[in-house]
């Protein structure tokens, strides 16, 4: 076996700095789109604790969305350094739609973050609403085209294959392709989440060191409110872009359930156990039956493919996305439990008090990112070992390049990585550390006539 | 009659590096001169000087990128990894300076070593952006739609050159950019430096036409031997022209002259490769109409640039209006 070899090492950079970078934009995402509700809020009540919560939450928003463009340079590189056979083969369809995001998308942001961040006194509050709005949706517009690009890969239509490259024939089908629709909610709303469990986390562990005041209180409940909402829809949409994967990749879903045979008169599920992809078995399966057709076709014995219905070379690793699967499965029904916990709580008027469940939303705030990424590995490592699926295999897709430049570059990158990210992350804790700054900024909402002064009413209020 | 899309979409692409270079030049520029400023207090200034637009700037290198990739993606496949070195570094040195921009100002007993950071990561980027350019001038060796030659061709004392040519682009471009947005004693200290850096860039824009023309045969035969001499000409003697100006303009203690001076002499600089590589993209190996991607592609990308990027140009354009005046101690940004 060569696992050092240039295509290996160019396989594990790519995972690197992809997992890195993904992390960024989906905070950002959610974060931009929480500000925008924010300042919303705030134009239309002229209540400032708002707008201490956007100035505190606009910060770490500028900090993740710096280390999301820098990270994210390096992606736009690296499809034409290492994976130069992929740019030549899928560039005709995957090019034009970077094109798009950079132009409807990056543009958008970057041309607004300015004033966002530092125009408060430079333009009027409508202006600057519509500035924060700007780069919201300039993120939401950045997920449409990169999941389409992605989706693309996923589950390819409206092509055609000239001269050995993949040519567009039906833009509309090449964008709307079968999985993209189903993808594109399922990670926009996993970004909303990650944001969610990030504010609700942070409001929590100000609850737990005794703060009371509303930033903190409304942070920690505005997210707990959206959680509620999310958590049971991002289950759903999750069950349905599993029977989208049944139909479009059926090796996927083998995969990640560990089913070697092809059964009849229902399936079970693998709770868990450990494909083994020599011995051509799940070992150690705790089983439920028919529970897998149940989940997977929404009936007692549908049909599901096992792995041995496609040949070696076809299958995806499945003892990692067996496992990554049920990392983000068990994951989101913990999601489920803490938003539920929090309306039982809320309900019974307890939320702000009860500090167990403060501890266990505190524990739950990295969970958002874990999920996503636990959930990109499944799909992606299930994808393989195509990057194209059907068309173009990974072992194709690499740049003549050798194992000691991809090798380098590798460890260039992971030493800047985490230098650098790991001191961007730092600096983000640091600052939930600290928290809302409290009341400070009251007096400034009188240099806009525009809103009502209402501090006091606000805080006597809550 | 068709519409020759390679030939738009080569014109689209040229704009938009030539935008980069010029927003991202005065920009990463403010890295190349922070050395020169030791004060807490000019540090913040000048940083805050792009803080509303730096990133901004940064999106025109994703947009040649991204460009590249969706209409001429065998130069994006075969330029990328001949210059794989170069490009890992100049993204290190983005990665570095950006997030500089982020953490300087929250850091308190590591904020030299986020000096460090930005100055060298704005030195690093630019100059291997210089290194691509140059080796591009070299010529890349491309066999059958791959990238044929050595790992290490991108090195060779002409693309190193160029590296510093770019480095010292940057640094003018950003000593003007400081003239205009600064004042007092810091303004005063730019126009000390605006001069040295001029004649610096004058010498270096000889040396590299001067080797260009020289060294590559093809080159020379495209600006000596095609005839068109003439219509040539106009470009170094409209350099000398800007350098000129530059010195008086100083002199004069001019705000704005100094830097748009700085941009024109960069178009000549640009119009100048333009004439030495046209119509290849990759010489010697790939025309435009060679290295492109299917009509549908070019079309359709095309489509979406005519009606987003007039809009993009105007919101930059707003947005620069916004911050547009002097920046001074304590004002609004990265404190």
């Amino acid at each position: 076996m060569h696992i050092f070899d240039a295509f290996h090492l160019a396989r594990l950079q790519f995972a690197f700095t992809v997992s890195i970078h993904i992390i960024f934009p989906a905070i950002s995402i959610g974060m931009a789109s929480f500000l925008a509700v924010l300042e919303w809020r705030l134009l239309a009540t002229g209540d400032v604790a708002y707008k201490d919560m956007y100035h505190f939450w606009s910060k770490i928003f500028a900090v993740g969305f710096g280390m999301g463009v820098v990270s994210g340079v390096v992606m736009a590189y690296e499809f034409g350094t290492n994976w130069s056979g992929f740019s030549t083969v899928a560039g005709d369809i995957t090019g034009p739609l970077l094109t798009y995001e950079v132009l409807t998308a990056f543009f958008l942001e970057a041309g607004f973050l300015g004033v966002m961040l530092f125009g408060w006194n430079r333009v009027s509050p409508k202006a600057h609403f519509f500035s924060t709005l700007m780069v919201a949706i300039g993120t939401l517009i950045s997920t449409f085209w990169i999941l389409s690009s992605n989706s693309f890969m996923q589950t390819p239509q409206g092509y055609a294959i000239e001269n050995g490259r993949i040519v567009p024939v039906d833009w509309l089908k090449v964008i709307f392709n079968p999985s993209f629709p189903y993808r594109l909610a399922h990670m926009t709303i996993a970004a909303f989440i990650v944001a969610a469990f990030i504010v609700a986390a942070c409001g929590a562990w100000h609850l737990l060191r005794g703060r009371r005041d509303v930033p903190v209180k409304r942070s920690f409940s505005m997210a707990l409110w959206i959680l509620l909402v999310l958590a049971p829809v991002q289950i759903l949409v999750g069950d349905a872009h599993g029977l989208n994967t049944r139909k479009y990749q059926p090796a996927k879903i083998a995969a990640i359930e560990g089913l070697w045979e092809t059964e009849h008169g229902g399936t079970a599920l693998n709770l868990i156990g450990f494909p083994d992809m020599k011995a051509e078995v799940t070992r150690y399966a705790i089983q439920i039956p028919h529970l897998g057709s149940l989940i997977l076709t929404h009936s007692w014995d549908g049909e599901i493919l096992g792995l041995k219905a496609f040949a070696p070379e076809d299958r995806p690793y499945s003892p990692i996305v067996f496992w990554t699967f049920r990392i983000m499965a068990g994951l989101g029904m913990l999601m489920l439990l803490a938003a539920l916990l929090g309306l039982w709580l809320r309900l019974r008027g307890r939320l702000y008090e009860t500090r167990w469940y403060q501890w266990f939303i505190f524990c739950m705030g990295p969970s958002g990112i874990l999920a996503l990424l636990a959930g990109w590995v499944t799909t992606e490592v299930g994808r393989q070992p195509w990057t194209v699926y059907g068309v173009l295999r990974t072992v194709d897709s690499v740049s003549p390049i050798g194992a000691q430049q991809a090798g380098v570059s590798l460890l260039i990158l992971v030493i800047v990585y985490c230098l650098v990210f790991g001191t961007g992350v730092y600096y983000m804790l640091k600052m939930m550390k600290k928290g809302p700054a409290q009341g400070i900024e009251s007096h400034e909402s009188l240099k806009y006539p525009g809103l009502h002064n209402r501090a006091l009413d606000a805080v006597s209020g809550e | 009659m068709q519409i020759d899309l390679p030939v738009i979409w080569a014109a689209i692409i040229g704009l938009g590096v030539f935008i980069y270079v010029m927003l991202d030049g005065f920009d990463l520029g403010i890295g190349l001169l922070f050395p020169f400023f030791e004060g807490k207090g000019e540090r913040e200034v000048m940083l805050n000087t792009v803080a509303p637009v730096w990133d901004g700037n940064e999106t025109f290198l994703v947009l040649g990128g991204a460009g590249l990739y969706g209409a001429f993606p065998v130069v994006y496949s075969t330029l990328l990894p001949a210059n794989y070195m170069p490009l890992i570094l100049m993204v290190v040195g983005l990665i570095f300076r950006g997030a500089a921009f982020e953490l300087r100002a929250k850091a308190t007993r590591t904020q030299h070593a986020w000096d460090l950071a930005f100055i060298g990561g704005s030195a690093l980027a630019a100059m291997c952006q210089g290194i691509v350019l140059g080796s591009l001038l070299q010529g890349i060796k491309i066999v059958d739609d791959k990238f044929a030659g050595d790992p290490f061709d991108w090195f060779s004392p002409f693309s190193v050159f160029c590296g510093f040519g770019v480095l010292i682009t940057y640094a003018t471009l950003g000593c003007g950019w400081l003239i205009l947005k600064t004042d007092g004693e810091l303004q005063r200290k730019m126009r000390q430096l605006m001069r040295p850096l001029t004649a610096v860039l004058l010498g270096a824009i000889a040396i590299v036409s001067l080797w260009t023309v020289l060294g590559l045969p093809a080159v020379e035969a495209r600006w000596f031997a095609s005839g068109n001499l003439g219509w040539f000409l106009p470009v170094p003697i409209l350099v000398l022209v800007c350098v000129a100006t530059i010195f008086r303009s100083v002199r004069l203690e001019h705000e704005t002259m100094p830097f748009l001076l700085t941009l024109a002499i960069c178009f000549l600089g640009y119009t100048g490769l333009v004439i030495s590589i046209w119509p290849y993209i990759i010489p010697p190996s790939l025309t435009i109409w060679e290295a492109s991607s299917s009509h549908s592609s070019q079309l359709f990308a095309l489509v979406g640039t005519v009606i987003v990027l007039p809009v993009i140009l105007v919101y930059n354009a707003m947005q620069y209006r916004v911050f547009r005046g002097k920046v001074r101690e304590g004002d609004a940004g990265y404190h």
